[in-house]
């Protein structure tokens, strides 16, 4: 027995009348010719979904609201909108290019993220505080110039201003200071590393 | 015998959605509701 084939536009005049099942024969009557559509021109099957289901929201929204008036003509003027929808990605896609990560050069190689994961920003921690440990060790002199120069950087000439000696006094005094710091971590084999 | 060296290019892939953007569709449209007044609308979803 051969089944009577309900006009589209009785369909739609269903569904705006509230029978949902009517949207679900229209999708399914539908479905493969706008889908291949939107396929043949993203080629991808996410997008493609994606598309699909943004064309007939707007199918769903329009109908509801009742400003649907080409009757007789559903499927053109779904494939209209999906057409519309398309467009609408590749300009997007144009605004924001996505690299495609997919042949032998891999973008990630070059790009890393430089901001400090959890173990690496603990790490930080703690070696800015074993030097800080460090530095409490040195003499006065040496110490205030050493904290001066790399804690508030000032310049020599600054320095010298604050202490009351000479550019070339508070030189020697970080050379010592670095000098001082060095031994200090060699002799107790401390690792200041990340 | 002829012999033919074209390929049957007849393999049609028949192309479709999934079934959850299919059903995703129907549930919206279920729960879409558009309230009139005066003379604006307005959406709602009712899920």
């Amino acid at each position: 027995m051969k089944r009577k084939l309900i006009d589209d536009a009785v369909l739609v005049k269903n569904y705006i009348n509230g029978d949902e099942n009517a949207l679900s024969i229209l999708i399914n009557r539908h479905q493969q010719k706008i889908y291949s559509f939107i396929y043949s021109k993203v080629f991808d099957r996410d997008i493609t979904e994606d598309v699909f289901q943004d064309t007939f929201i707007k199918v769903i929204k329009t109908l509801k609201r009742g400003k649907y008036n080409e009757e007789g003509k559903f499927l053109p003027w779904v494939m209209r909108i999906a057409h519309n929808l398309v467009i609408d990605h590749f300009r997007r896609n144009s605004r924001m290019p996505k690299f495609d990560n997919s042949g032998e050069f891999s973008i990630f190689s070059v790009l890393s993220d430089s901001s400090l994961n959890a173990e690496k920003s603990i790490i930080k921690d703690q070696v800015e505080s074993d030097v800080r440990r460090i530095i409490e060790e040195l003499p006065e002199d040496q110490k205030q110039v050493l904290l001066m120069r790399m804690y508030q950087d000032m310049s020599f000439k600054e320095i010298s201003e604050r202490t009351g000696v000479s550019i070339n006094t508070a030189l020697g005094r970080m050379r010592y200071a670095l000098i001082n710091l060095r031994k200090v971590i060699d002799q107790h084999n401390i690792i200041l590393t990340n | 015998m002829a012999k033919i060296y074209s390929q049957d290019t007849s393999k049609h892939i028949k192309l479709n959605p999934k079934k959850e953007t299919v059903d995703f569709l129907l549930n919206y449209s279920k729960a879409l509701r558009v309230n009139c007044y005066k003379k604006m609308k307005f959406e709602a979803l009712l899920n």
